[in-house]
């Protein structure tokens, strides 16, 4: 394999990684409040067909980026509503979420524009589209180094840089402001939370409205930058392997952006069976690649390769003692 | 003391996050510009109205009985078991390898060497999940959610593969031999002229999900195992502390879930299409969430829930036939059962048990002044 097919399959890697970034660090911020969310998927679903809708209407894909994240709200604030102040089943309230995702974007999409449950191609503005970095097309001709830069990390859409940019922005959130070390805590004790005087409930609304703000984004990119419009169900599982890509981090950001990363080449891997025959001499089942985040989740699960424990107080719904 | 009769808690609370969920699929309706009122008629003639609508009605009904009840049972031992889904295709696959591969002299024979064979298949899926979490403490939702999507993958690999019937390019195997072919509704419920159930799906496994429904009845509140299994339930501690082995019980727990998850195959594989295909289960998996939290894991609540939402499938698919409202609307009322039913529970309690307690407490102020006078 010569350097610029490794440099292509890095590339689809960076675009496959960040809406599975984007949705692992959401989940982080939710699972580390002490809310679990399996919800990621249909959050980030609703977003992509608002997100879609509203860019095609409007041929603006900011206000696309707006109402994706608008809709994802609001299924968050379901969540919230169910499992913080109903204290209701956290698992149960993320899978409603998830079918309500998968059944309404069908409907309202096929009254909508009547194609079959999808949005109309987007085109231009309504779209975002690649940034050229400076100085790209100069210092291709650069050995190793020009090639990396302009194929590599220059010419990526707006999405993907911000993604990026999330994850030193969570790791600074959670590890060195104060309401990140109380989001910690109000994850593993909140009790000890509710006794310094602060509140558990608003805490964790809080971190369930920045997973909302998160999965919003990634359900954007999916529409209006990974494709050119919204398909049925084009989350295509991607908010259970951010989930997956969460254990596998064991919770941290910075392992959240490595695990996203590998789960996000196995994506790239799978798209391109010619290249991994010629490199391996042997056929790969394009299943095993398919299946692999989730069996190296199980594995990671199980223990087998140092253990994975979640935040303490996590799926539990906080009862204030009376 | 219950705050809440015990017809309340049953009945009346089911019945209004039902009555939500109608309200809100009403306004789904409204929104995308048709009529619910002609919606629900088309919906109730269509699945109701003749014996074939019941056939398909009872036919989906079977499969959500058994993915119900394998629900349920898990939740009796406070488990959720979300892999329904991938249990059921692994059944599929112990179907088709029993059918295909064992020549069979009638269809009753068949059917029960189908069922073990579903069975086994399913509770095998089920133990790794359930080992994982008695034995490593990882949780069932996760393992059970990725064990999904690699059943779904295997079964893909299988049928492009082995299991492919040679000379075809469907992914599909090919057609179970004669023998082991089940008696249909129509073939069994048709004397003479008339012809009952006319091309239905319904077939004999519809009784054999009603049996399961009494079985686990019998297991759960009949057998010293189900008395553990709902001791487990209520409070592992105490569970413990009686002498009850918790990894023993979340094994068991979780291997008749899915054996009875697995179940669900003799119906959709062995008695609908003859054949194994790509994505047979169709989400049954899941609907059993919705029906055990509807018929509040009661085997005689999953089996009404399971009913209705047969109901809903066949009255989707005549919404989608003639209307403009697509199938799709059936998981969003999915979605929305699971969602009142389930998860905002308390929303729909709290005001009932307010309601209950002030009613008590007027009866007990005018009892004591009746007293006094």
């Amino acid at each position: 394999m010569d350097f610029l097919t490794l440099l292509q399959i890095l590339d689809s890697t960076v675009r496959l990684a960040t809406p599975l970034l984007l949705a692992c660090l959401a989940g982080l911020f939710s699972e580390r409040a002490g809310i679990f969310d399996i919800g990621l998927e249909g959050k980030m679903l609703a977003a992509a067909f608002l997100s879609g809708a509203v860019a095609y209407t409007s041929g603006s894909v900011w206000l696309g980026l707006l109402a994706g994240i608008a809709a994802s709200l609001a299924l968050s604030a379901v969540h919230g509503l169910a499992s913080i102040t109903f204290r209701g089943n956290q698992l149960i309230s993320g899978v409603a979420i998830n079918f309500l995702a998968a059944g309404l974007t069908v409907v309202v999409a096929q009254s909508w524009f009547a194609q079959g449950g999808r949005t109309p191609q987007l085109t231009g503005g309504a779209r975002f589209n690649p940034i050229e970095l400076p100085f790209a097309e100069a210092l291709r001709d650069v050995p190793v180094f020009g090639p990396i830069y302009a194929e590599l990390i220059s010419g990526h859409t707006f999405i993907v840089y911000l993604a990026a940019l999330t994850v030193p922005l969570t790791w600074w959130i959670l590890y060195r402001t104060r309401f990140g070390l109380r989001m910690r805590a109000v994850g593993e004790n909140p009790a000890a939370v509710d006794t310094a005087g602060v509140s558990v409930v608003g805490l964790r609304y809080a971190a369930v409205g920045i997973c909302g703000i998160l999965c919003g984004i990634a359900g954007a990119y999916l529409a209006t930058a990974l494709q050119a419009g919204f398909v049925k169900d084009m989350s295509a599982g991607r908010g259970y392997i951010a989930l997956a890509a969460l254990i596998f981090a064991k919770w941290r950001p910075w392992y959240a952006l490595y695990a996203c990363l590998l789960f996000g080449f196995l994506q790239a891997l799978a798209l391109r069976p010619d290249l991994i025959e010629r490199v391996l001499t042997f056929k790969v089942n394009g299943q095993l690649l398919d299946v692999l985040p989730y069996i190296l989740t199980v594995i990671i699960l199980a223990g087998f390769v140092g253990k994975a424990i979640p935040p303490r107080a996590g799926g539990e719904p906080y009862v204030k003692e009376r | 003391m219950d705050v809440m009769p015990k017809w309340a808690e049953v009945i009346l609370v089911p019945l209004i996050s039902l009555i939500l969920a109608a309200i809100l699929s009403a306004i789904v309706i409204l929104a995308i510009g048709e009529s619910p009122w002609d919606a629900l008629k088309l919906m109730i003639e269509g699945a109701l109205g003749s014996t074939y609508g019941w056939g398909y009605t009872l036919y989906y009904a079977t499969n959500f009985i058994f993915t119900g009840l394998a629900v349920a049972i898990a939740f009796h031992a406070r488990m959720f078991n979300i892999g329904g889904e991938g249990q059921a295709v692994l059944g599929g696959l112990g179907v088709a390898l029993v059918c295909m591969y064992i020549p069979w002299p009638h269809w009753s024979l068949a059917l029960v060497g189908a069922s073990l064979g579903a069975a086994l298949f399913g509770a095998a899926w089920a133990a790794v999940p359930a080992y994982l979490q008695a034995k490593r403490g990882s949780h069932i939702v996760i393992t059970t959610i990725m064990f999904n999507f690699i059943a779904a993958a295997l079964l893909n690999y299988l049928l492009i593969g082995a299991l492919k019937m040679p000379g075809s390019m469907e992914p599909a195997t090919g057609k179970f031999p004669e023998p082991t072919h089940l008696p249909s509704f129509q073939d069994m419920f048709s004397f003479g002229e008339t012809a009952l159930f006319r091309g239905a799906p319904a077939n004999v496994s519809f009784f054999v999900a009603v049996a399961a429904c009494i079985a686990v009845w019998a297991l759960i509140w009949r057998t010293r195992l189900g008395y553990e299994i709902r001791a487990y339930g209520h409070s592992e501690s105490a569970a413990k502390y009686a002498g009850i082995s918790p990894t023993k019980i979340i094994m068991i727990a979780m291997m008749i879930s899915g054996a009875l998850a697995g179940m669900m195959a003799i119906n959709n594989v062995m008695g609908e299409a003859e054949r194994l295909v790509l994505n047979a289960v169709e989400g049954a998996g899941f609907i059993g969430i919705a029906v055990a939290l509807m018929g509040r894991s009661h085997p005689f609540g999953v089996f009404l829930a399971a009913i209705l939402f047969g109901f809903l499938y066949q009255g989707g698919a005549e919404l989608a036939l003639w209307t403009s409202i697509p199938r799709e609307l059936i998981i969003v009322i999915q979605a929305l059962v699971i969602l009142f039913t389930g998860a905002l529970d308390q929303m729909v309690r709290g005001p009932l048990e307010k309601m209950f307690l002030a009613a008590r407490q007027r009866k007990q102020a005018t009892g004591k002044l009746e007293a006094a006078e």
